[in-house]
């Protein structure tokens, strides 16, 4: 996130609902989102099948949906939902052990089953165990790749339907709906296990679903493509899965960065467009609107991880915006602090774009001159060319340094690079206000 | 000699084929490998699930990158093998023509190195 010069980038209230349900219900779809993941972990592992464990809880919710009503709400929701949901599972394998031309197929997840009697399943009495860590280890597996991670955490550990999550992020839903089934499908045919992975390997894996998580939050605070900037829904989801993430490994301190990374970086997000639903930028943002308990939220988790000693990319990032949040005024934001956050944050990460920000810091602590030379160094051999941030700080630091045609140039570069429409306008606004100059100087 | 015989066919036409046609192909590899075993010639041989399912493994600099994958963007992939013991080229290539998916891809005829000297040949 470059977020310190010009380039901070707007917020919007186009607002899109998860579900929409009638208000009779709104309980159930209260339970349904608060429990689907937890659930669905559960019945995969019984069934050792996303599809079998999918249909079950689906089957569960049908007869909630009908019997809740008329009953009221069970003491707990969420047991009475996953013994339900194990009874439908035992009912569909006994009815494909009827077809015995299906048999071979269903012979893992009836060994499964086998240990667990009917009768035994109350909501009561059966304790399951949470198993919401296999499922996010699996699917984040590195064997799928990026795209299908996130498609599918979100389906089941998010609870999202096919069709949230393709209009979450503008694809068809048949192609959204083919990239489950193949997932699905390779994580059955190639046996991706179902599993915590072992402590040598852990690290990784988990750097792995962080990043999911984190590119959920970027895809919503920052999309790709479209008319609107943000999409709520996919930042709400991601702070959600970051908290699931921190309760089920609380000893991660890249965990509670991650998530007061999230926390910090979204309590801008109404400041980050205007009514005309044009970007502001951090430096210009009215800091009323920044939503303070998220920001009190984010400072309070930085302010127990940092101390843990175990330094990361998301609790320094975190930090970095923990400085900007405490900032009441833009002047009076302590640059000094953020560049030594960025110098550390060098030292663990390679990255160019590390670098970007790092000069973006620069130039407001110590000088546009200075910073506009670290941007340029960190884009040197065109490693950065085809990031449109890159272009859009070195265009934001020639235009302060009065040099109009060459930040024109950087800037055209952005526009060309960005497919976000705000983003595009932002740009084309600031190339206004440059030919404005050139009117004047010239 | 041992030989591998490695079957390069287009996957989407392949699992397009209706149940009936795929049958027909799995017929005529089941009679290619009896064939082969009764011959003594037959080693192994496998089809392959298809490429999504597949993982690509790299170790550079010291980290292991595990990713989906092949990625390769050609029109053939990799389907299935048979590892074949026979006498010469000749034969090698014999038996490669009697592969159903010679007839609409492509399969490559590999010997193996069999030992250090011929390695290093």
């Amino acid at each position: 996130m470059l977020s310190h010069v010009a380039i901070d980038l707007p917020s919007e209230s186009n607002y899109v609902t998860l579900v929409d349900v009638p208000d009779s219900t709104a309980t159930l779809e209260q339970v349904f989102r608060e429990e689907y993941g937890r659930i669905i972990a559960t019945l995969i592992r019984i069934s050792g099948s996303f599809d079998l464990a999918e249909e079950a809880l689906q089957e569960a919710f049908v007869s909630a949906a009908a019997g809740w009503e008329h009953n009221g709400l069970p003491r707990n929701p969420g047991a009475w939902l996953t013994t339900t949901a194990h009874r439908k599972l035992l009912d569909a394998v006994r009815r494909e052990q009827t077809k015995t031309n299906k048999q071979s197929e269903l012979q893992y997840e009836v060994e499964r089953l086998h240990p667990f009697d009917e009768l035994s399943l109350n909501e009561d009495v059966v304790e399951y165990p949470d198993d919401r860590l296999r499922l996010i280890f699996t699917c984040c597996h590195p064997t799928l790749n990026r795209e299908t991670q996130v498609a599918l955490t979100l389906r089941t550990l998010g609870g999202l339907t096919t069709t949230e999550i393709a209009r979450a992020f503008l694809l068809p839903e048949p192609t959204m709906a083919q990239r489950l089934v193949r997932a699905k499908s390779k994580i059955r045919l190639a046996r991706i296990p179902y599993a915590i992975p072992s402590l040598d390997v852990l690290s990784e894996r988990l750097a792995a679903v962080q990043a999911v998580i984190y590119l959920i939050f970027n895809e919503g605070y920052t999309a790709t493509a479209g008319d609107s900037l943000v999409r709520t829904d996919l930042c709400a989801e991601a702070i959600r899965l970051g908290r699931v993430l921190c309760e089920l490994m609380p000893n991660e301190p890249e965990n509670v960065g991650l998530l007061a990374l999230m926390l910090l970086q979204d309590s801008r997000r109404e400041a980050r467009m205007d009514q005309r639903g044009e970007l502001v930028t951090l430096e210009d943002q009215d800091r009323s609107r920044w939503d303070r308990s998220r920001i009190a939220e984010g400072l309070r988790l930085i302010e127990k991880s940092l101390p843990l000693g175990r330094v990361g990319n998301y609790q320094l990032q975190a930090a970095i915006a923990a400085v900007h949040a405490e900032a009441a005024k833009a002047g009076e934001t302590d640059w000094p602090q953020i560049v030594a956050l960025y110098q550390e944050l060098m030292r663990i990460n390679s990255s160019p774009i590390v670098a970007l920000n790092y000069g973006a810091a620069v130039a407001m602590s110590e000088g546009f001159e200075k910073g506009l030379r670290l941007v340029e160094e960190a884009g040197a051999n065109g490693k950065l060319e085809h990031y449109y941030l890159f272009h859009a700080a070195r265009a934001d630091l020639l235009r302060r340094l009065n040099h109009p045609k060459e930040a024109k140039a950087a800037y055209l570069r952005a526009l060309a690079l960005t497919t976000n429409r705000v983003e595009q306008q932002f740009i084309r606004r600031r190339l206004g206000q440059l030919s404005e100059t050139d009117g004047h100087s010239g | 000699m041992k030989y591998l015989l490695l079957i390069y066919h287009d996957e989407a036409a392949f699992s397009a084929l209706t149940e009936p046609e795929r049958q027909q192909v799995y017929l005529e590899y089941r009679k290619l490998r009896e064939r082969l075993n009764s011959g003594g010639q037959f080693i192994d041989g496998s089809q392959l699930q298809a490429t999504a399912t597949a993982a690509s493994v790299r170790i550079r600099d010291g980290k292991d990158l595990v990713t989906d994958g092949p990625f390769a963007e050609t029109h053939e992939q990799l389907g299935g093998y048979f590892l074949i013991d026979v006498d010469n080229v000749a034969e090698a290539v014999a038996v490669a023509k009697q592969i159903p998916s010679a007839r609409t891809g492509t399969v490559e005829v590999r010997p193996l190195v069999e030992s250090a000297a011929e390695a290093n040949a």
